[in-house]
Formats: structure tokens, C-alpha cells, sequence
């Protein structure tokens, strides 16, 4: 790690104890810490400019107004889209999916049509699709697995509308094959949704070149506030999709009989939005921009705490489906519970995840009902390995195998 | 603290659960199921003549999910069905009260092997998993009521 990126890795979380040892924190895929700059553009708003949005018509309401429009030009900087009217700021991923489902599915699908999604879903972007298809009558299409993971054709049918596949994933940290996936659906003229919560921590996005149709991320991944994301969308798909929730702020006039919604993007924005966690996921964007992504194989971290997890006798579950990608490492231990080794190693004050991970379609593919994973942030070190593998040394020993 | 929850106790009920298994008979059968961990069990158990006269069970989950319905087997085991609500009363109020305290002699016998899981309030993400089992059963034994009966008569 050079120096500057060092100077630049202030998060007040990191150096904090827990269950008396110093934190390590590795779950980095569920939520990362944020960073100080973060944490102070959101005290500014809180404390300097608090007002309101797009409506007062005063000083600090409109420098609110300002800061928080001009994070809507940064996201749109950083993920290269054409216009600031094709980012809505959502409450996050999850937000974003649910407000595509609702939205683009009431305006534009029909009975029979074909939903696609990949075997690698969170669980945020099946259950919106689960519910289109039952109120709609649309059908839920999976992508078939193979165990290298090389779905060369797939199998759309006649009506298929849509594709809405996650760019990594969250519980195994492999990709899917999203360029050659996007090329079939194209060909088609089948809409993309593209779920990278899990890639715009580490892949630069970039959504002309990418050509997909709607993109979702959330700030909390990107060392940013929790309860703010973003929905991508072609301008000109948001402009004939009916709003997703409707109140104030969404409007450009409203009698008691009927109501013309806003331009883009007010009109996907209803009501009071986060103003000072949209401020915060500006300043996050800008740490991001900062960081220099590195290819995995060069993540001398990752591959460190791999290699080490492997010695020790945990079996890496995943790399089946294709070559890891982001810093994710989700493993069984001997027949050792992942709850276990989650309670055993918070003792030691080192924080993992265990459980389904939101993926439970794809445990059961794996044929695994709970998995243990780390997470690597940007803040990790060496010394955060050799403390994961001295606690799970100490896992071992306390349940006597 | 750690060294009391994954005690020798638990750690034996774990690896050799006792009742372990299915009783294609029964007269009560319940899946229960965290769907915050995944942790599942399957119970089964015979009441005849006010007593449960069989009980087994069959799972997957965690060491303390798995030891908890092993020993609660073990304890519910020839009980009368008032025995065993009060003891299902005794566990949970033991993982959920503050100001629980031991109350007879009956209830004393059974601390002997469930007074293990005690320590597990000081984990409050894991006290689901030691009540799984219980709260399985309990939620079985009140909603087969009248099948009990049909298969009594
Ligand atoms: C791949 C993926 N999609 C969606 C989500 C949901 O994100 P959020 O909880 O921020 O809405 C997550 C978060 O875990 C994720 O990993």
C-alpha cells in the first residue's frame, strides 16, 4: 500500500476494541466503515446548512439543494452516464431493485414474459422478480449453472424481457460473465439490469461502455452512509416508467383529479430523501476515486489470508463456479459451524459473517446450509490475517477439534 | 464465559446427540426452522396416556442448536405433558429473564443438565439457538392437541 493511500485510510472504527482486543473487522461485503470525510460532510449538512431540498427559498436551503445535486453529478461522473437525469437516488441496492421491478415491470411487462436472473442472486434481486412474476404472470428464469461456470448460450425464450443479474457475487466473490451475457441479451433486445453492489467497491464501472440498461449500487459498501444507493437507468426507459412512490417533491402540479409528475430525476424521488447521507455517499465517491484498484492476484492481503485459511485446513467453497474476484473468502471448517466460528472468533474481537449470506439459492447449489465468510476492505492488513488465523486456531481449540 | 457454553456438555450432545432419529408413528411432528441461521430441526414424539413415551429428533445447525434439542430429548423424555410445558416455561424464562431464579425441586434436577445453556444470554444473537427446540416442541404439543386425541381414541 503506497503512502498516500496510507495518509488517506482515516476511518475512526479502525483501532477500536471489542470484547477486549482490538477489532478486526471483516466483513467488509456486508458494510464497510466510514471514512472520516464522510463522516464530516454529513456533520457539516447536519450542523452548518440542515434545511430541506428543492423547496426553500433561502440560503442554507439552497446550498443543501447545491451539495446535494452535485453528488448527483459526481455518481454520474463515476459510473460515466450521460446525464445526471439518469441517477435516482435510492435508500440503496435494494431500493434501486424493487423500484425497477415495481416500476418497469408495471409499465412494461406482461403475462408470459420471461424474467432472467443468475444463480449467484442476492436475495434482493429475486424476491422483487418473485413478486412481478406472481401479480403479473411473468415467469422467473434461472440461469443454468454448469460447475465451471460456462453458460455459453442462454436459452431465452420467445418472450423474454429482461435480464437482472448481479456482477459478483456476495457470498463467493465470483463473477458473472456480465459482457458476454449483456451481448446475448442485446442481440434480443432484452433490457439489462446489472446488481454491483459487490463490484463498485472494486471494478470500475462504466455504464455506456458496459450498455446496460439500469445499473444498482449502495453507498455503505463504498465506505459511505448507510440508507442511500443509486439506480442508473437510460434516460429514455426512466422517462416512460411510471413513478414508484408518489407525494411530494415528484409532482409538477396536482389537482385533486389528476397529477403530472416531474421530470427526471424528481420524478423517481418522492418525498424527503436523505439529504445528509446523499452529501456523505458524495464524499465517499470521492475516497473511491482515490483508490487504485488492483487486480485480486495482486491483493498480496487476500491472497495472504487465502493461502493461510487453506493451510489451516479450511476449504475455500466457490471456485467452482469461475476465479474469485473481489476480496471475498467464504469457507467451511471440518464440520464446524459457521455460527460457531462467528461467536468464537467475536470473543476474540474479529468480526466475520456467517450464516446464508442472502443467498440461500445459492447454498443450496453449493450444497452447503451456512458458510463462514471474510471480507477484505480496503483498511485490512497483514496483522488482520495473522489475527483471523490465530482465532481460528483458537476456534479449533475450544471445540476440541 | 466461552469456555461455559461450548463446555464438555455441549460439546459430547453435539457430536453423539442423543434420540437422535425419527418416529415414523408419531403422534406429534414439527419442523422448526431460524431462518436467521438456518438452523433446522425435525422433531417427533409419541404422547400416550398424558406422558411422552418417545421423542426424537433429527437436525442440522450449530453446536449449541444441536446440543439444545439432544438434551432437551433427554430431559422430556418419560415427562407428563404439564411437566414438560413447565420445563419448556423454566428454559425459556431461564434465556429470556433477568431476574430468573431456580423455583423447586423438580425444576432443580433439570439445571443439572439445560442450567449449561444459561451463559447463552450473554450471547443474545445465539439464544434463538438454544431455544429452537424447545419452542419447536412447545408449538407442537399445542397445535396437535386434537390429532393427540384422535389418535388416542
Ligand atoms: C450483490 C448484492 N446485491 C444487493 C445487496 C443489497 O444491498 P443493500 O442492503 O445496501 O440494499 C447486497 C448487499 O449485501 C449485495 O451484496
Amino acid at each position: 500500500m503506497n503512502k498516500l493511500k496510507m495518509k488517506n485510510l482515516n476511518f475512526p472504527m479502525l483501532g477500536k476494541k471489542t470484547n477486549n482486543n482490538r477489532l478486526v473487522y471483516l466483513d467488509n461485503a456486508s458494510t464497510t466503515f466510514k471514512h472520516a470525510y464522510v463522516i464530516e460532510a454529513e456533520r457539516k449538512y447536519e450542523t452548518e446548512y440542515s434545511a430541506n431540498i428543492h423547496r426553500g427559498i433561502y440560503f442554507i436551503s439552497e446550498k443543501a439543494t447545491r451539495e446535494y445535486e452535485e453528488v448527483r453529478s459526481k455518481v454520474k461522473h463515476f459510473i460515466n452516464a450521460k446525464k445526471e437525469t439518469e441517477i435516482i437516488f435510492t435508500s440503496g441496492s435494494t431500493g434501486s431493485l424493487n423500484l425497477i421491478a415495481y416500476s418497469y415491470g408495471r409499465t412494461f411487462l406482461k403475462k408470459n414474459d420471461e424474467i432472467w436472473i443468475s444463480s449467484l442472486e442476492h436475495h434482493s434481486n429475486i424476491i422483487p422478480w418473485q413478486i412481478i412474476c406472481s401479480e403479473i404472470g411473468c415467469k422467473l428464469r434461472i440461469i443454468p449453472i454448469n460447475k465451471d461456470h460456462t453458460v455459453k448460450k442462454i436459452p431465452f425464450g420467445k418472450q423474454a424481457k429482461l435480464l437482472a443479474i448481479t456482477c459478483i457475487s456476495n457470498a463467493i466473490g465470483v463473477a458473472n460473465p456480465i459482457r458476454n451475457w449483456i451481448k446475448q441479451a442485446k442481440e434480443r433486445n432484452i433490457k439489462v439490469v446489472l446488481d454491483a453492489a459487490q463490484a463498485v467497491p472494486h471494478f470500475k464501472m462504466d455504464v455506456q461502455e458496459l450498455d446496460c440498461d439500469f445499473l444498482v449500487f449502495s453507498g455503505h459498501k463504498i465506505y459511505g452512509p448507510t440508507g442511500v444507493g443509486i439506480l442508473y437507468g437510460k434516460e429514455k426507459l426512466l422517462e416512460t416508467m411510471v413513478p414508484y412512490q408518489t407525494g411530494g417533491d415528484m409532482v409538477k402540479e396536482v389537482t385533486f383529479q389528476k397529477t403530472i409528475y416531474a421530470d427526471l430525476p424528481a420524478k423517481f424521488e418522492a418525498g424527503t430523501p436523505n439529504i445528509s447521507g446523499v452529501i456523505g455517499f458524495g464524499a465517499a465517491i470521492d475516497f473511491v476515486n482515490k483508490i487504485k484498484f488492483q487486480p485480486i492476484a495482486q491483493n498480496t492481503i487476500f491472497q495472504k489470508a487465502k493461502e493461510k485459511l487453506i493451510q489451516i485446513g479450511a476449504k475455500i467453497v466457490g471456485e467452482e463456479f469461475g476465479k474469485i474476484q473481489v476480496p471475498i473468502l467464504s469457507f467451511t471448517l471440518q464440520n464446524i459451524h459457521p455460527h460457531d466460528i462467528a461467536t468464537i472468533l467475536d470473543q476474540k474481537g474479529i468480526a466475520v459473517r456467517a450464516g446464508h449470506l442472502c443467498a440461500q439459492p445459492l447454498l443450496n447449489l453449493l450444497n452447503v446450509p451456512a458458510l463462514t465468510r471474510v471480507s477484505l476492505g480496503e483498511y485490512n492488513t497483514d496483522n488482520d490475517i495473522d489475527s483471523l488465523i490465530d482465532g481460528i486456531k483458537f476456534v479449533k481449540k475450544v471445540l476440541k477439534c | 464465559m466461552l469456555s461455559e457454553i461450548y463446555g464438555d456438555l455441549i460439546l459430547d450432545h453435539c457430536r453423539n446427540p442423543r434420540n437422535y432419529g425419527d418416529i415414523h408413528n408419531a403422534t406429534h411432528r414439527i419442523c422448526g426452522h431460524n431462518p436467521l441461521c438456518g438452523d433446522k430441526i425435525e422433531l417427533t414424539f409419541i404422547v400416550k396416556d398424558n406422558h411422552i413415551e418417545n421423542i426424537k429428533f433429527k437436525g442440522k445447525g450449530c453446536a449449541i442448536s444441536q446440543a439444545s434439542a439432544s438434551i432437551m430429548t433427554n430431559e422430556l423424555l418419560g415427562k407428563t405433558t404439564e411437566e414438560a410445558i413447565l420445563l419448556f416455561n423454566v428454559f425459556h424464562e431461564m434465556l429470556t429473564r433477568e431476574d430468573f431464579s431456580e423455583k423447586n425441586i423438580f425444576v432443580d434436577s433439570f439445571f443439572k443438565k439445560a442450567g449449561v445453556f444459561l451463559n447463552i444470554k450473554n450471547f443474545p444473537t445465539r439464544v434463538k439457538c438454544a431455544t429452537l427446540a424447545w419452542h419447536s416442541f412447545n408449538l407442537a404439543l399445542k397445535e396437535n392437541k386434537p390429532q393427540q386425541n384422535d389418535n388416542i381414541n
